[in-house]
């Protein structure tokens, strides 16, 4: 009896398995620290694998934030910079001012673009920056423990919502995609989400594309992406998935909210 | 070594300049900068600094308006874009800071300029640029403090500019220029310092060398001669090499200790290496008037002054703020009777002659606030009443 457990995958030269999807080489080997069911580690490698598809790798220089993916720079092999909380544009922007014939994004939650940064995000945009803007908005801010973000939910708990948002205290929630859709400098304004299949393919058409109008000079090219954080909702990643689809598409719906005229 | 006054300094009774007559405006694109040659000019101090970014080889200048340093982005605005440089007005002094950081982690010489409150803005980003070791240029055109305090001309910024100021342990080489020759002759050096040293340089200026228009000179200089490689900078990663990364974040805390010791040993470095002062008659000094900046013109004038009725009084003008001239000062307080810190602040570099001076003679301080600016004739006052009777004039503070 063999004790091999090595799947075969040939037998006598011929391939029983064709390998149709591998972790792109353009992601490093470091393991991500993300939570279980989150979909940090999902966008991380949509955007790796355009760039690899794409082959910019070696003219792609990243600018991480201060949140949960502050280490997207251990996992995506490209030049990177992290920029200060909120500023991850402007960093940016002075990097691809610098450097124009190189393609430059930037990768911020909801805390770090729709808060701390709003400035930085309105300008960077209004200024038609040629860069591809990642946002990701799950509505709390995960990495110091769950508090509420600009975007959080009426009526969502968080740890500094305890009883749930409400407009008294806290107004409503930010839907900065849309403003950012209205300044002529935004060229291409979409959002997306991670928790499907289909999903996923409709986000990575859309970085594509961006990177595409990025290499044209069409100006700021901005991506939501919905997301969510079990750990922050307290929940399991399929109710959280359910509960996102449930509760955040119908106030942040999918779909091109700004397209390059025809 | 005092810094070499062949280099500029200040040049107070020289004619009424050249004007314009000089200028060089023949560098037109990004790629063949033609290396100035030296010329004449009557400028103002913020555009005097502004002509010499240009002529340095700053790549990129980020900045948001504010009294009295304006001019620096205006004229950049004008001159600069015209001869290659990447201007960019930014939406706060925030997102200045941190085009700066992301500038300098592309590779490029960079810089920014403000005034006091917008400085305080910086101060955050500072300290990231600190951490990640990017080469920049950070004027500071300082006014009176604190809170929106006043346009007018002050040195309230002492501590915030020398001490670090943001978050962290962190310094500046900090540079102060007392004429509008200094006011350019410092961005070369500053620009040259921040790349051997791959620290943040800071020129503390005030808003009177600013504005005030001299004589000042350019003397030829060619970037390319001057600028290291940067194998570390953001500028896409070619096969060959592994990935390159700016950042200040270090979270196991043994390495966070071991990037702390790094900075530290740098700064050992510059306090051994980048001592800069200038000292006026203070080889036969009784007493010693220690001031830098504009106060350092008014002391310079007031040793005049005292000389002129018999008083042997002389000068130390500290040109590196940090590093600080501490053995320069505690070599020179052996000699003298007694030590005078004029400042245009209420007595913040007083401390470090104070650290300097370990006690040896009386330090005593002369200090206006608030944007206003000492007169020659008070700081002579001040330094009979040390003189006669240890005690000081109306407002100062006698220390030990």
């Amino acid at each position: 009896m063999s004790t091999d457990l090595t799947p075969t995958t040939s037998v006598g030269g011929t391939d029983l398995m064709e390998c149709v999807y591998k972790k792109p080489g353009t992601l490093t080997d470091t393991k991500f620290h993300y939570c279980p069911g989150c979909g940090h580690g999902v966008v991380h490698r949509i955007l790796m694998e355009v760039i690899e598809e794409l082959g910019i790798q070696e003219h792609t220089i990243g600018v991480a934030p201060v949140g949960c993916s502050v280490f997207a720079y251990h996992y995506m092999d490209v030049d990177m910079q992290e920029a200060a909380h909120g500023r991850a544009s402007a960093v940016a922007t002075a990097i691809k001012r610098i450097h124009p014939t190189k393609y430059v994004f930037s990768y911020q939650g909801d805390g770090d673009l729709a808060a701390i940064g709003t400035a930085e995000t309105i300008h960077t945009a209004n200024r038609g920056e040629n860069i591809l803007v990642v946002f990701i908005n799950n509505a709390i801010y995960g990495m110091t423990g769950g508090q509420m973000a600009p975007t959080t939910l009426l009526g969502m708990k968080t740890t500094t919502s305890p009883a749930g948002r409400t407009v008294d205290t806290a107004g409503f929630p930010l839907k900065i995609a849309d403003l950012v859709a209205l300044l002529p400098g935004a060229y291409y304004v979409s959002r997306h989400a991670v928790h499907t299949a289909n999903a996923v393919r409709h986000l990575k058409k859309a970085v594509t594309k961006s990177f595409q109008y990025q290499k044209l000079g069409k100006g700021t090219c901005f991506i939501e992406v919905v997301s969510n954080c079990p750990s922050g909702w307290k929940m399991t990643p399929l109710q959280a998935n359910k509960w996102m689809e449930e509760n955040m598409f119908p106030m942040y719906p999918m779909g091109d909210l700004k397209v390059p005229k025809q | 070594m005092p810094f070499d006054r062949s280099a500029g300094t200040r040049n107070r009774n020289t004619d009424t300049g050249t004007g314009w007559a000089g200028a060089s405006t023949e560098w037109n694109t990004n790629t063949e900068r033609k290396v100035a040659v030296a010329d004449t000019r009557l400028m103002k101090g913020n555009e005097a600094l502004a002509e010499a970014s240009i002529r340095a080889g700053c790549r990129a200048y980020f900045g948001y308006p504010i009294t009295p340093q304006s001019e620096i982005l205006e004229y950049l605005a004008d001159e600069g874009r015209k001869r290659g440089m990447i201007v960019l007005q930014a939406e706060s002094e925030l997102a200045a800071i941190n085009m700066v950081y992301g500038g300098a982690g592309a590779g490029a010489r960079v810089m920014t300029s403000s005034s006091s409150p917008g400085v305080s803005l910086m101060q955050e980003g500072l300290s990231y640029i600190a951490c990640a070791e990017l080469p920049c240029l950070v004027v500071n055109v300082n006014r009176g403090g604190p809170g929106l305090g006043t346009i007018q001309p002050s040195q309230g910024d002492y501590f915030q500019a020398t001490k670090g100021g943001g978050h962290g342990d962190y310094k500046l080489i900090v540079l102060a220029p007392a004429s509008v020759q200094e006011m350019a002759d410092f961005v070369f050096e500053a620009f040259d310092l921040a790349d051997k040293y791959r620290n943040p340089v800071m020129i503390l200026a005030d808003g009177a060398l600013g504005q005030m228009m001299e004589k000042v000179e350019f003397r030829e200089y060619n970037p390319s001669e001057h600028t290291p490689d940067k194998p570390w900078a953001t500028v896409g990663k070619p096969q060959s090499r592994e990935r390159n990364i700016i950042t200040s974040l270090h979270i196991q805390p043994e390495k966070m200790e071991q990037i702390n010791l790094r900075l530290q040993e740098k700064y050992k470095q510059i306090a051994e290496n980048e001592v800069r002062y200038e000292l006026v008659q203070a080889d036969d000094a009784d007493y010693l008037i220690v001031a830098y900046g504009l106060a350092a013109r008014i002391a310079h004038r007031a040793v005049e002054l005292l000389r002129a009725e018999g008083i042997r009084a002389g000068l130390l003008r500290p040109i590196t703020l940090n590093p600080f001239p501490y053995q320069v000062v505690h070599s020179l307080a052996e000699r003298t009777e007694g030590i005078l810190v004029v400042e245009m602040n209420s007595g913040q570099m007083v401390e470090d002659v104070k650290l300097g001076v370990e006690g040896r003679v009386p330090v005593a301080f002369h200090g206006r606030m608030g944007g206003i600016i000492p007169s020659p004739e008070e700081v002579v006052a001040a330094l009979h009443s040390l003189r006669s009777t240890g005690v000081l004039a109306e407002g100062g503070e006698e220390v030990y």
